[in-house]
């Protein structure tokens, strides 16, 4: 697998020092304990969870935004965990990122065509004309109109600040593009558009994608491997139809079974797992498994769950799943009597 | 229709700032029974929010509100600013999005529940306390009297919008309007508060106005649905048949551009995209909003505003060419 990995992350761990300047307790934030993630080349990877799940600090840590506590992370082969930031420039080409807002990601005093420009004249790789027509080039590719290039920022709406941002991303043409949660801020029909240019671009351009969101609709679209998180961990792995149609963590059920399809007379129909209470503090994760506390199935998961952290097996070539109730071929008790309140499709 | 509680018509919201005049929302009508759900769906800046605040007066000085709003036969617009303070918070009340910031940070929930006891209904201390616990119970947050002493930041958001909702539930009001109460907080917590909005209409038979950009939570609680685009009424019609035969080419789009979940393997379908953006509101177009970014405008959407009309029985429509896809 490794042959063909772009990006290969090895038990990652960040733990974050809690509590003030003042105060006596040392506490830490464990918030990712343990991922190991691959990327292959030009494939699209979902990493789902919900906040606090710990799914953009996996992203920050892989850009080196911040420290990992532990772990490795490979680009390309490349042990890039802890190289120097001047030893890290050159790479850096090969891993871009989108943000969230498109509004604070731009430089507000920037015209959007030195924007997108910019890598390119820090990277030395292109100068006056040949700059330009690069830019002009990434422009068309990401939809904007050429003489937009002189605009600011505030001049451009959200959908079109966006498309700035992938322009940007993608200028270099990395190998490697993390996107956190990039249309979560964009309104309905925006959103359509830079997700259909998302899909179109990687076509293009073969960019592997790590595509970070909390919404399963848009990695039901996007994705062809999802990971989901909970606390800090990856509970499940595999593949988008895998993943949407014979889901195993309880978790992930609970969290398809909560995922609200826009039809009524079959969302009406649907049953939902609802989950006691809320995640637990990532300062004081529960021992054993971490989502025993809230667990449907604890029953039978117990003791163990309480005690033993479960590992990520395999339960089907390419499925991995957390859970101490599902082991290879053998799959954890559906949490809704009726298969079509986790996975609706199977009705229509 | 003889009973219905409230009753919005020819509703008008213009912002005069120092750039002119902004037209947030632009002759909105429509009606909301008791015990109904109510969906106001719309995409940012289409105005859905300005509606539902200017019915209890709840804009600043700067908003110029015309139109009337009747309810129980009273108009709420030509009411005293005493008279009003009665209506709002006791018959009309409102949860808004983000609950941290609507929840005061320095005093207990079970003190800021109790307040709106003892202002609004008078009530003893004592008597707030009981009230408070049995309001805590009914949005489903276990252990009340412990929570009573928290602070809001010791709450989750799911916790706080709870808080929230029986806050707003604590004089018993007839109407809840409820302004993207969900879209703060995640999918699992989202569920629950779905489910205690249905409970709550149930049990107390109050009518809710949930105003959302997701037709995901319209589908699953709203009983009907008013579509809003560019401050105006685009569609209104009962969710089950909005969403089986929308009429309205902006409705058409929405629906398309959402990504479906689990359809399984293969290729998917690119989604539909809406070309252009939504026009500014300085400025009233005479023409139909959504002219320059729909595939039916013709010379008439460009020049005249479509009034609404009736195209199926409780089905209606602003558009000169209303109609689902393929059957025009």
């Amino acid at each position: 697998m490794s042959g063909e990995a772009v990006l290969e992350v090895v038990d990652l761990v960040k733990h974050f020092p809690a509590g003030g300047l003042f105060s006596r307790a040392r506490t830490v934030v464990h918030a990712v304990d343990g991922v190991s993630l691959t990327l292959a080349r030009g494939e699209m990877l979902g990493l789902v969870g919900e906040s606090g799940s710990g799914k953009s600090t996996v992203a920050n840590c892989i850009l080196r935004l911040v420290e990992p506590t532990s772990g490795t992370i490979r680009l390309a082969g490349t042990d890039i965990t802890h190289l120097s930031r001047r030893q890290l420039r050159p790479l850096r080409r090969q891993l871009h990122m989108v943000f969230q807002d498109p509004y604070s990601s731009l430089n507000p005093r920037m015209s959007v065509g030195d924007i997108v420009g910019e890598p390119l004249r820090l990277h030395g790789l292109a100068r006056g004309r040949a700059l330009g027509a690069e830019v002009e080039r990434m422009f068309e590719s990401v939809g904007l109109r050429a003489e937009l290039r002189y605009r600011f920022p505030h001049e451009l709406s959200g959908g079109q600040r966006q498309r700035v941002g992938l322009a940007r991303s993608l200028i270099l043409r990395p190998q490697v593009l993390v996107a956190d949660e990039p249309v979560s801020a964009l309104d309905v029909s925006v959103q359509a558009s830079i997700l259909n240019l998302l899909r179109d671009l990687q076509a293009e351009l073969g960019f592997s994608c790590l595509f970070i969101t909390h919404d399963l609709a848009t990695v039901e679209f996007l994705c062809d491997r999802v990971a989901v998180m909970y606390l800090g961990q990856i509970v499940e792995l595999a593949s988008r139809p895998a993943l949407f149609r014979d889901p195993q963590h309880p978790y992930t059920q609970a969290l398809l079974s909560a995922a609200l399809v826009p039809d009524p007379s079959l969302q009406r129909s649907r049953r939902r797992v609802v989950l006691d209470g809320d995640m637990p503090s990532p300062l004081a994760p529960p021992s054993g498994c971490r989502f025993h506390t809230r667990c449907p199935l604890h029953a039978e998961s117990a003791p163990a769950s309480d005690e033993e952290i479960p590992e990520l097996r395999e339960y089907a070539a390419g499925h991995l799943v957390a859970c101490h109730l599902v082991s290879g071929g053998n799959p954890a008790p559906r949490l809704a009597g009726n298969a079509a309140d986790i996975v609706p499709a199977e009705t229509g | 229709m003889a009973a219905t509680l409230l009753e919005v018509a020819d509703l008008s919201v213009r912002f005069d700032t120092d750039d002119g005049p902004v037209h947030a929302v632009d002759r909105m009508s429509f009606g909301l029974e008791p015990g109904e759900v109510l969906g106001i769906v719309g995409e940012s800046g289409c105005g859905k929010s300005v509606t539902c605040m200017s019915l209890v007066k709840l804009l600043p000085e700067t908003a110029v509100v015309t139109g009337r709003v009747l309810f129980e036969g009273t108009d709420l617009l030509a009411l005293s600013p005493r008279r009003l303070r009665q209506v709002r918070g006791r018959q009309i009340s409102y949860v808004f999005q983000e609950p941290m910031t609507s929840l005061n940070p320095v005093f207990t929930v079970g003190h800021q529940i109790g307040e709106v006891l003892r202002r609004h209904l008078g009530l003893s201390r004592a008597a707030a306390r009981t009230r408070t616990i049995e309001l805590l119970q009914l949005v489903r947050i276990s252990a009340p009297e412990r929570r009573l002493n928290e602070y809001p930041h010791q709450l989750s958001g799911g916790m706080r919008q709870r808080v929230m909702i029986a806050m707003a539930l604590a004089c018993d009001p007839k109407v809840l309007v409820a302004d993207e109460p969900t879209t703060a907080l995640d999918v699992t917590i989202q569920a629950g508060i779905l489910d205690l909005m249905r409970d709550i209409r149930e049990r107390l038979g109050t009518a809710i106005v949930l105003i959302t950009h997701n037709l995901g939570v319209v589908a699953d609680v709203a009983d009907r649905v008013v579509v809003m685009y560019a401050g105006r009424k685009a569609e209104e019609a009962t969710t089950d048949d909005l969403f089986a035969h929308p009429q309205h080419p902006y409705t058409i789009g929405l629906l398309g551009a959402i990504p479906r979940p689990y359809e399984g393997e293969g290729t998917r379908e690119r989604l539909r995209e809406i070309p252009g953006r939504v026009p500014s509101l300085r400025e009233l177009p005479t023409a139909c909003a959504f002219a320059e970014r729909c595939p039916r405008a013709d010379a008439r959407t460009r020049s005249e505003v479509p009034q609404v009309r009736e195209v199926r029985p409780g089905h209606l429509v602003a558009c000169f060419h209303p109609g689902e896809e393929g059957a025009a």
